[in-house]
């Protein structure tokens, strides 16, 4: 890039610079603001009536404090989640916040001097009125590197992006060469966030070395990885980080076009993805001659249609060519012949959201975090037994354990710790010795399981392992897409004995016979799919092959969760004669009370939903299962 | 190509013509827009009837059974009509493992249709999804485009007295004005 052309870029940088820092000056000048975040959790648990009720209180007091909506904190256990900051207090974040409690906080709060602490998760910053989130063990494990914004900014004001620093690295990433860019990011020791963990740096360096045109950049945002949602937190609450990545990928590479591939299920993404692209565009950081170079790059939105095998990259790019999406073998590589045939990148959305930072602050910066092989950070999605579910994000080489009993807070209800789920139905289940593993790619791998795209399941004595394999191969064995033989019949062929297993119907040579098959289908598939969708049984049998033993010898569930295999009874000497509880909740009038008014349920009415046990009060706990079901004692 | 709406008379499937028409202007004729086409023409129909198919096909140039072979390789795509309320069960790992399940069950038990399938009535279409990204709140189901957070069993109830209600209310008004 000559002179003058760089001059260009650093000048029309510095305006859209100014401009947005005076904006969010303005913002926060002398007053309060209200910030409600309302990603897909929050809205999930009524943060939309929370936003209105502000807007409506503030608009009839008329009142000079901006509500906005802002992404998702990571905090999803206390969502609705309110951030208010006013003059001469610390922003101060409110969980579980609904109507009534927003009309407290802006009557005591906003308007009077009460920061309502009975309300309060944590103060976003250290102060002698609240506890602050830094007090929290958390905060100990946690560094938010990509998750930086979320939840702090409004989503779709570019100028709150580019006032906390964004697309400084596309306007310094502009006055590099493409070649210095790629080396930078190689020394970072950036790997795929999707789940393989290849080197970023290297695949650009692949396809930048690769002739034809116009080559391609594809965000890959096809989260379909049941029990994971950080892709979809990421571009609901910061999608301009992901969009100056792909530009700055688009430069170091040569490419002329990005694709960021969404999901079909997550139509927020979709709403302020394409909200963030026609202002990046306004503002003349998309498009041609981006801030005035010579540069052109254009990104195009395309949703997904729900098919999980689309998140595989030859699969990816046969749908955006508008073809049913099923893979083909590989070499040759996405790099040399991908979309269109043409050379081809596909990043995930975490792996192009760490380019700027990378780009900012250098390579060293990343390298110094995490691990030797696995620099950075690494997001999780908790969910399932866990008392903080949400997101965090920590670096490298955290333990499990601390993950789910510093950063998570443990299991809830003082229940037992059985197994985390770690990445999908690609990944496995990893019992209680493996907690102290470090989370980074290798180490999971040789574990097992794999990083995935990073959902983690925890799983507690409630949950059946035997069962837990069984979910993850219907849902591998439905989302295959038939093209290879052994992915095709064989997960159906394991999903068949699986099935008998959780019926009771097993055989116990079956389950050297499930090994088996296993190991073969890992080896006859030709993508990741098939070759990765045995690992929950491989694991669960590695781990846990006294529950398959117990299933099939006793037709017993030891976690009481199979349902062919337990019943519900209600203990006679613990039921309580005058309490109606369970009959009024069963959903299928299968519970009378007979003549001393104990209650009984009907075994052959029973659906076995469980609502009943929820029902009866903790005083009495008459209702229990019982497995086998022959347990249950005959009048 | 299958019949996908046995039940219709010309006129409907003349008018379901005419939405395509209407629906693909603007898009080029390449077949790499053939997604993005499905995509808004089920956004206006509702579902992609076979009158719909053919004239996508003979837009873009393609055979039918192209247009056929990506409409059912996807699970987004419908090829029968929607209900008036859509009911969507999530089965991710989290809601499975909190009971998305057992209210898979409640809601095939009190709408007496399984996965994919729609009431006689038109009233509800029910489907599962892999997953919404809403874990930390399972088990969920998104009711016409809303996620609701931990329905259970009796909250399947819960939400569908609340619909039954709003239509007595509608109802009464109906003929209050008639």
């Amino acid at each position: 890039m000559k002179a003058a052309e760089r001059a260009a870029v650093a000048d029309a940088f510095k305006e859209i610079k100014e401009r947005a820092e005076s904006r969010w000056r303005e913002l926060w000048h002398n007053k309060p603001v209200i910030m409600v975040g309302t990603a897909t959790c929050g809205r999930a648990a009524g943060a939309l009536e929370v936003l209105q009720t502000f807007r409506d209180e503030v608009k009839k007091r008329n009142l000079d404090c901006p509500v906005i909506e802002v992404g998702c904190m990571g905090h999803c256990y206390a969502e609705p989640l309110v951030i208010i900051s006013k003059p001469g207090y610390p922003p101060i974040c409110y969980g579980y916040v609904n109507p009534v409690i927003a009309e407290r906080l802006l009557k005591e709060f906003v308007l009077g001097d009460n920061p309502c602490p009975e309300f309060v998760i944590g103060a976003l910053e250290e102060n002698d009125i609240v506890p602050s989130f830094t007090d929290f063990p958390r905060a100990q494990y946690e560094q938010k590197i990509i998750l930086k914004n979320c939840g702090h900014t409004d989503p779709t004001e570019i100028d709150h992006y580019i006032a906390g620093g964004g697309y400084s690295a596309l306007a310094k990433a502009l006055e590099m060469t493409p070649e210095d860019i790629v080396d930078e990011v190689k020394k970072s020791g950036l790997r795929g966030r999707g789940g393989a963990g290849f080197p970023a740096g290297l695949k650009w360096e692949y396809c930048r070395n690769t002739r034809g045109r116009p080559k391609y950049i594809i965000c890959n945002a096809d989260e379909g990885d049941p029990g994971a949602f950080m892709d979809r937190s990421i571009l609901e609450s910061d999608p301009h980080s992901v969009i100056e990545g792909m530009i700055i990928a688009g430069y170091a590479t040569g490419a002329r076009y990005g694709y960021i591939y969404v999901r079909a299920e997550y139509p927020l993404a979709v709403e302020r993805t394409q909200i963030a692209l026609t202002q990046a565009k306004k503002f003349r950081l998309l498009g041609n001659h981006i801030l005035g170079s010579s540069f052109n790059f254009d990104i195009i939105l395309f949703q997904g249609s729900g098919a999980f095998v689309c998140g595989e990259a030859t699969a990816m790019a046969a749908s955006i060519e508008g073809k049913p999406g099923t893979p083909r073998a590989r070499p040759p590589r996405m790099t040399t012949e991908g979309l269109f045939g043409k050379p081809t990148v596909v990043n995930n959305v975490k792996t192009l959201a760490f380019v700027p930072p990378i780009i900012r602050n250098g390579a060293g910066w990343l390298k110094s975090t995490g691990t030797k092989e696995s620099s950075g950070t690494a997001v999780f999605a908790l969910a399932g037994k866990i008392v903080n579910t949400g997101l965090v994000e920590v670096p490298m080489g955290t333990t499990l354990r601390q993950i789910i009993y510093e950063v998570g807070s443990g299991i809830p209800g003082g229940k037992r710790f059985r197994a985390v789920q770690i990445g999908g139905p690609s990944g496995g289940c990893l019992p209680e010795p493996a907690l102290d593993l470090p989370v980074d790619f290798d180490s999971l791998r040789d574990a097992g399981a794999m990083m995935g795209s990073g959902g983690m399941v925890v799983l507690d004595e409630d949950d059946c392992m035997v069962e837990i394999a069984r979910y993850f191969l219907e849902f591998t064995q439905r989302e295959s897409c038939g093209k290879c033989t052994f992915c095709r019949l064989g997960t159906k062929q394991m999903l068949e004995v699986l099935n008998d297993f959780t019926l009771g119907q097993g055989k116990i040579e079956d389950i050297d016979s499930l090994e088996r098959l296993a190991e073969e289908v890992k080896a006859g598939s030709l993508c990741g799919l098939g070759q990765t969708a045995p690992n929950p049984i491989l694991t669960t049998l590695r781990y846990f092959r006294e529950e398959y033993e117990e299933h099939i010898l006793m037709g017993r569930c030891p976690a009481l969760m199979c349902r062919q295999l337990i019943a519900y009874y209600i203990l006679p000497d613990k039921c309580e004669r005058s309490c109606d509880a369970c009959v009024g909740s069963c959903t299928v009038e299968a519970i009378s009370a007979n003549k001393k008014r104990i209650k009984v349920i009907d075994q052959e009415k029973c659906v076995k939903c469980g609502t009943c046990l929820a029902a009866c009060p903790p005083q009495y706990n008459a209702v229990v299962k019982l497995s086998p079901p022959s347990e249950v004692p005959k009048k | 190509m299958t019949q996908t709406d046995p039940g219709k008379t010309a006129e409907e499937k003349a008018q379901s013509r005419q939405e395509t028409k209407q629906a693909l202007k603007g898009f080029g004729r390449k077949k790499q827009n053939l997604i993005p086409i499905l995509q808004k023409v089920q956004g206006r129909l509702g579902y992609l009837p076979r009158e719909a198919m053919t004239e996508i096909a003979e837009y873009l140039n393609i055979p039918d059974i192209d247009v056929y072979g990506v409409v059912t390789f996807y699970n987004q795509f419908r090829l029968t009509p929607p209900g008036r309320h859509s009911v969507r069960v999530c089965l991710g790992t989290a809601c499975h493992m909190k009971g998305g399940y057992i209210t898979l069950d409640a809601w095939k038990r009190r709408l007496d249709i399984n996965p994919g399938e729609t009431t006689t009535d038109r009233e509800f279409d029910m489907d599962t999804v892999a997953c919404v990204g809403c874990c930390t709140k399972a088990p969920v189901t998104v009711v016409d485009n809303k996620p609701e957070g931990k329905v259970e069993p009796t909250r399947v109830d819960g939400i569908l007295l609340a619909f039954e209600q709003e239509r007595e209310v509608k109802d009464k008004e109906e003929s209050e004005s008639s």
